[in-house]
């Protein structure tokens, strides 16, 4: 047996590692479909409890909407469960390439090419269209999957300081001599919520002849007026070239992801990119029913909207309740605490008051930045809203956070 | 060897710390488990070095471990060119 004591030992020395760092992951069971209010198993072996849930990306509250149901079940009778194929040899149908061209019209690009999943996307989009005399420009906190991308690609890297634009400008002068470059940010960052200066970096990208990626994995569906994405918030349409962003949030939240822009671009990856070529095709009942959500999305404004006044009205009572959070207009509400121990400790606390929530620090963010990250959907009701705001003053009374600032959270409690 | 130490402190503290942040940066202050020196910008300090100084640092000496300090830096350096 190849798998002897040396590795069992040196994996179980990992676990101890992980453990003692108490950065160990745990999952919750949960035992009902997406949705605002949800029956979960926590800790494993526990009662059931009914939360409501307050960390998922189902912005637009359609992970479990009847009409996008429905559209799964139809893809699933029509074109069957999977197609055993990756895109180019037998795994694209004629669905495919119908969301394709639904999401090119929404994104308002000139073409797209779907991925297994986002993370898929920026880890294949790179290596493409760059090469060793090229140079990567990146915003220092963009997400995991697209440092992974970069870490496959050839070219020079550069990171810029988080949204620091004269930063950005610096890196640009300091690239000139590369052949071609290509400033890379998330949309919406996903964990302070924050927008990228989608404007700043469109000029200075024209100025110093870079070309811009945006992954907006964070706001397609329902950032901008019509929820097409930072691009429209930002009012940069036509001047980003390259936008990966995901099916697996706002848009049904099941799996899925895509890179699109520029034509010449999508054309390239269609050739060349490696989880393209080597993975399997997006399954035809996940097609059909992202299908689905554009159509609803496309057709109203009204979940984008719903999603807007719920996000403005919990930061707005939040805030008036004493809490210290990062500003903003996404959904994403970080409400900080600094100390890591404090944000688990309340995040606890709320799920026993039925508010199912995460505290997030270190690594996952920089030591001393501990929080729990509320998300808001489109499926939530005031009553929702109200409870989880009535429990998180409770909670906040408890620990005597309150009014208070960082300063003096970080007194109380320490970094 | 001073002015080294000093180029290296004075690039982490321009790049990779924000215009008003008072850390304390010195030769000892752990870089990588403090967070100021994620793997990311890791490789924009090497690519400095590399440049700064003319050398090729292979991947495999990249380690977190070489880059925790400034004076694990140094060390690193060391290796490559007469300091």
């Amino acid at each position: 047996m190849a798998y002897g004591s040396k590795a069992k030992e040196f994996y179980q020395n990992e676990l101890k590692n992980i453990a003692t760092a108490g950065l160990s992951k745990e999952e919750r069971y949960i035992r009902s479909p997406q949705g605002a209010d949800i029956k979960v198993e926590f800790p494993q072996g526990a009662p059931e409890m009914e939360v409501i849930n307050f960390c998922a990306n189902n912005y637009l509250g359609l992970s479990s909407h009847p009409e996008v149901i429905k559209a799964a079940h139809q893809g699933l009778d029509n074109r069957g469960y999977g197609m055993s194929s990756v895109r180019f040899i037998c795994g694209t149908q004629d669905i495919h390439r119908e969301l394709e061209r639904k999401l090119t019209e929404f994104l308002k690009t000139e073409d797209t090419i779907l991925f297994p999943s986002c993370m898929d996307a920026n880890a294949g989009v790179f290596d493409v269209l760059l090469d060793r005399e090229d140079a990567m420009i990146a915003d220092k906190l963009v997400h995991a999957s697209i440092v992974d991308g970069m870490r496959l690609c050839k070219a020079q890297q550069y990171v810029y300081k988080h949204s620091n634009m004269d930063h950005l400008k610096e890196k640009l002068k300091e690239s000139q001599e590369n052949r071609l470059r290509m400033i890379i940010t998330d949309g919406v960052f996903s964990m302070d919520g924050d927008i990228a200066k989608l404007d700043t970096i469109c000029d200075l990208a024209e100025k110093y002849d870079a070309m811009v990626l945006v992954d907006d994995s964070h706001s397609t569906g329902f950032v901008g007026k019509t929820g097409r994405g930072t691009h429209e918030h930002c009012g940069v349409i036509g001047r980003i070239d390259i936008i990966t962003t995901t099916l697996g949030k706002a848009l049904g939240g099941a799996s899925g992801g895509c890179v699109s822009g520029r034509k010449e671009i999508v054309d390239l990856l269609r050739q060349r990119a490696r989880p393209y070529l080597f993975s399997n095709t997006v399954p035809p009942v996940i097609v059909s029913a992202a299908s689905k959500v554009l159509d609803i999305i496309s057709r109203t404004t009204e979940r984008r909207d719903k999603l807007e006044k719920n996000t403005l009205y919990f930061r707005k009572k939040m805030t008036e309740a004493g809490f210290d959070i990062k500003e903003g207009i996404h959904p994403i509400a970080p409400i900080m605490l600094y100390n890591a121990k404090l944000s688990s400790d309340i995040a606890r606390d709320l799920y026993y008051e039925g508010i199912y929530v995460i505290g997030f620090f270190f690594p996952v963010v920089p030591r001393g930045e501990a929080r729990i990250r509320v998300q808001i959907s489109a499926d939530h009701e005031m009553t929702h809203l109200n409870k989880a705001i009535e429990a998180f003053t409770k909670i906040g009374r408890k620990y005597d956070i309150l009014g208070k600032n960082k300063k003096e959270i970080i007194e109380k409690y320490g970094m | 060897m001073d002015d080294v130490k000093q180029i290296i402190i004075d690039y982490i503290r321009k790049e990779f710390l924000e215009d008003d942040s008072d850390m304390e940066i010195n030769e000892n202050t752990s870089l990588i488990s403090s967070g100021i020196v994620d793997s990311f910008s890791m490789v924009s300090l090497k690519t400095f070095l590399e440049k700064k100084y003319k050398i090729q640092i292979p991947d495999t000496k990249a380690t977190p471990e070489a880059f925790d300090s400034v004076k694990h830096i140094m060390s690193l350096l060391k290796e490559y060119v007469n300091i």
